[in-house]
Parts: C-alpha cells; structure tokens; sequence
C-alpha cells in the first residue's frame, strides 16, 4: 500500500466520500495553498470499503458548518506533534449564513446585496434548507 | 404584550397575542369612535414599493380614525429609492420621523431585511411579491370570527393561484395554530402551494388537506371559499398567465354547489374569478371583509404602538 508520511502539524480530514476528495479539494481552495497539502484517493477503508483523504500541513479555520453541510459523516482530526489531538466530530447545520445562495429570483436577497444568506435546515435526511426571507427551499450541492 | 414588535410574518405573534389583538379589534368594530383620539401625535409611514388599493387606504383610514397623522409613499419612483437607495438605509431614514411604518415590497423577505435594521420603530408587513401578506390575514380572521364566531373546527376552501398568493399563504400559517381546521386547496397543477407551505406548515402540522382542481364537489362542505386573483404581476410569462387566469370562476351557477352558511371571501382586487351578480347574495361577504381590514388594522396600530 502507498504511504503518505504523517504530518507533524496540521489537520486530516477523513471519510471523504471515494471520488469526492477532489472536489473538496477545490472546494476549499486547497489548490492555492503555499504549505502541503496531500490529496489521497481510494483509500482502503473498513466502513466505506474507499475513501479520499485530505492531509494539510498546516492549521487553517476550516467552516465546520459547510463541511456538514455537504457531508456530516466526514470526519477532522486535528494533528499537533505528530498526534490526534482533536476530533471533529461534524453535525447537519441547523443554521447557515452565507454557505448558500438563495437562487429565488423574487427573494430580497437577490436586489439588496448587503443582506445575508440565512438558511435554516428543514429535513436533516434529505439536507434541505429554507431561506430565511422568502422561504423558498433548497437542496444544496452534498457528497 | 406587542408593544414595539414588528409584524412580518404570522408566525411572529403567538396564539395568545393573536388573541388579544383580535379581541380589541371587536371592541373597535363595536366602537370605533371610542378610538378616535387614541393616536394623537402619532405618525404612521406608509412605503408602498408596489400600486395597492385597500392595504394602504385602510392602514391610513386606520391611522386617521385613530386620531395619527401619515406620511410616506405609494410608488417607489416619488421617493429616494429612484436613485437607488438601499431598504436598510429608506428604513433607518424613516424611523427618524415616523413611530410606527407599514412596508409593501415586490421583494419576498424585505419587510424582514428592514426589521433588522431598527432599533425600535414597530414595522408591519403589508404584502412582499408572492410571499406572505399577515395583515390582510387579521382581515380575513376578523371576518370569520365576525360571521361564524371562532376559527376552529371549520372547513376553508382555497381556489385560484396558491403558488404567488400571499394572502393564502399568510392564512394557512395562521390556521396551523388551530384544531380542527380542514383544507380543500382547488388550483391548476401550475399554481399549487409552495412546498413550504406544504412541508412546513401543512404536514408539520399534520392538517386535513385535500388538493383537487375542480370546486364544486366540495363547496357544499365548505364553511369558506376564499377566492384568489391569478396575478399578472407574478408571472415572468405572459402565455403562461393567459392560460391560467380564467381556470376558476365563481357565478350564480356554482353558487348553487355552496351550502347555505358557505361564506364567500377575496382579498381583492378581483378581476374574473367572480362574477359580478355573485354579490347581490348575502354569503358574498368580501366587501364587508374589506370593512374588517380597516377595523383590524386600527386595533394592530393601537397594540404595536403600545396604546391599548
């Protein structure tokens, strides 16, 4: 099996869905990062029987709710000393605030540019979101 | 206790101050000039962002039989708005002279946006594009409580366009805090609920429902018909509203269907929905109705204003 050597400090984020590590990749701009960054794919697992991994060499504000936005079942382990010194275990966000854009062509939001974007979750199996103002409900983009 | 508190959707009041605002609004029908000085002093400011008849004539007759004077706009072209001011600052302009204000908007949420931009002028929704219209609601609980006493336990028919209908989607939210309540929403496929209206609201609160697209099997059953305007103005597609807006019209033929205490509402405007002979009979109720808004609207201002 390929090793990737452990990083001394910095963050792992696990249980990314097989094929989806990629897109989380770009999601969180990793792509223009100055420090390393390990993109592993299909990455044997007991649970998902595949799954990516992202290692980044650095500590960085990841957004909790946006990640459990997408996928609560992803996990992030913080790394100091070479170590787990934290999990983050992530949870379907009740509220989210500028994550998502509402799309409703007749909501205030699409006019007053100042206002933010408030979601409040609806359904946490199907991840669907209402918009504060209009209403309307979305499903965001998950994996 | 309602004093300074913003009403933007119906949701935002309980059933218990719901309750007290509508028991002072049967002692204003009762009495109105008991009322007449009860604002004194008090500025009410009218911004109408999109033409209205009724809303903004009632909450100024309102405002006026209180005693209050008024101020405010009735297009957004005769204000600074023409030269692109945001809501938030219009609002924040508008607290500095005004005490209480009243805010129709093509934008669905903006009452929302401009309430979170004051600091303690009470602000009322008076109808945003499609979305929710809680004060014609008071108009239409008024009445019903006017001719059949209370709310619960009661059949209310739907018809017309209940995608961009307001004011169907402000009084369904309303009737989710009663028991009782039965459904029958008539609409084409097209102009169905919102699905928040439906997920949110009608199956969070598990609420008897039926859709169909045909009134007259259910209107003996019903002890409301509330009909609705198809709205031109809602419609991105001319085609689309020449199709739809003649699907549901009431006349003297269907009336026959209706039971004899089946009491007919509209928030109006009314275009062909209903014909005009349907007035003359006395379950016709819609005009009277718009006697109610002015009543309730009165006992609104009185509560936010912290008067009574």
């Amino acid at each position: 099996m390929l090793q990737i050597t452990s990083i001394d400090k910095g963050i792992v984020i696990d249980h990314i869905p097989a094929g989806f590590g990629i897109k989380l990749f770009h999601y969180l701009k990793l792509d223009k990062a100055d420090y390393t960054v390990a993109l592993i794919i299909n990455a044997d697992s007991k649970k998902m029987g595949k799954k990516d991994i992202i290692k980044i060499n650095n500590e960085i504000d990841l957004d909790v709710d946006f990640l459990g936005l997408i996928n609560p079942n992803i996990t992030i382990n913080v790394i100091e000393k070479g170590t787990i010194v934290r999990k983050v275990k992530l949870k379907v966000p009740e509220k989210v605030v500028n994550v998502i854009q509402c799309k409703n062509p007749r909501c205030v939001t699409s006019i007053e540019g100042y206002a933010d974007h408030v979601f409040h979750l609806v359904d946490p199996e199907k991840r669907s979101y209402r918009c504060e103002y209009c209403d309307d409900i979305v499903i965001p983009y998950t994996i | 206790m309602l004093k300074g508190r913003h009403l933007i959707d119906p949701s935002d009041f309980s059933r218990e101050e719901f309750r007290e605002l509508f028991d002072l609004a049967h002692q204003v029908v009762k009495n109105p000039e008991q009322f007449s000085k009860s604002c004194e002093g008090k500025i009410l400011a009218t911004l109408f962002y999109e033409p209205s008849t009724r809303t903004r004539f009632s909450f100024e007759a309102a405002m006026l039989r209180l005693g209050g004077s008024i101020i405010g706009f009735s297009e957004p072209n005769s204000s600074s708005v023409a030269k692109g001011e945001s809501i938030a600052d219009t609002i924040r302009t508008i607290e500095c002279y005004a005490d209480i204000a009243v805010m129709r908007h093509p934008k669905e949420g903006a009452p929302r946006v401009a309430s979170q931009w004051l600091s303690s002028m009470p602000l009322i929704n008076a109808g945003d594009g499609g979305h929710q219209h809680p004060t014609q609601t008071l108009t239409d609980i008024l009445t019903v409580e006017l001719l059949k006493g209370n709310v619960e336990n009661k059949v209310y028919g739907f018809c017309g366009d209940l995608k961009f209908g307001r004011t169907v989607h402000s009084f369904i939210k309303f009737l989710s805090k009663y028991e009782g309540i039965r459904l029958i929403l008539i609409s084409p496929e097209e102009l169905r609920v919102p699905e928040y209206i439906r997920e949110e609201v009608i199956r969070k609160n598990n609420i008897q429902c039926i859709e169909a697209d045909k009134m007259e099997p259910y209107m003996k059953e019903m002890d409301f018909l509330y009909m609705t305007r198809v709205q031109r103005e809602r419609f991105f597609n001319e085609e689309d509203y020449i199709r739809l807006k003649d699907r549901f019209i009431l006349d003297k033929e269907k009336m026959k269907y209706a039971g004899p205490e089946t009491y007919i509402l509209h928030p109006l405007p009314r275009v062909n929905e209903i014909s005009i002979e349907v007035d003359y009979d006395p379950r016709a109720q819609y005009f009277q109705q718009a006697k109610n808004g002015m009543y309730v609207r009165m006992a609104l201002i009185l509560k936010l204003l912290g008067i009574y």
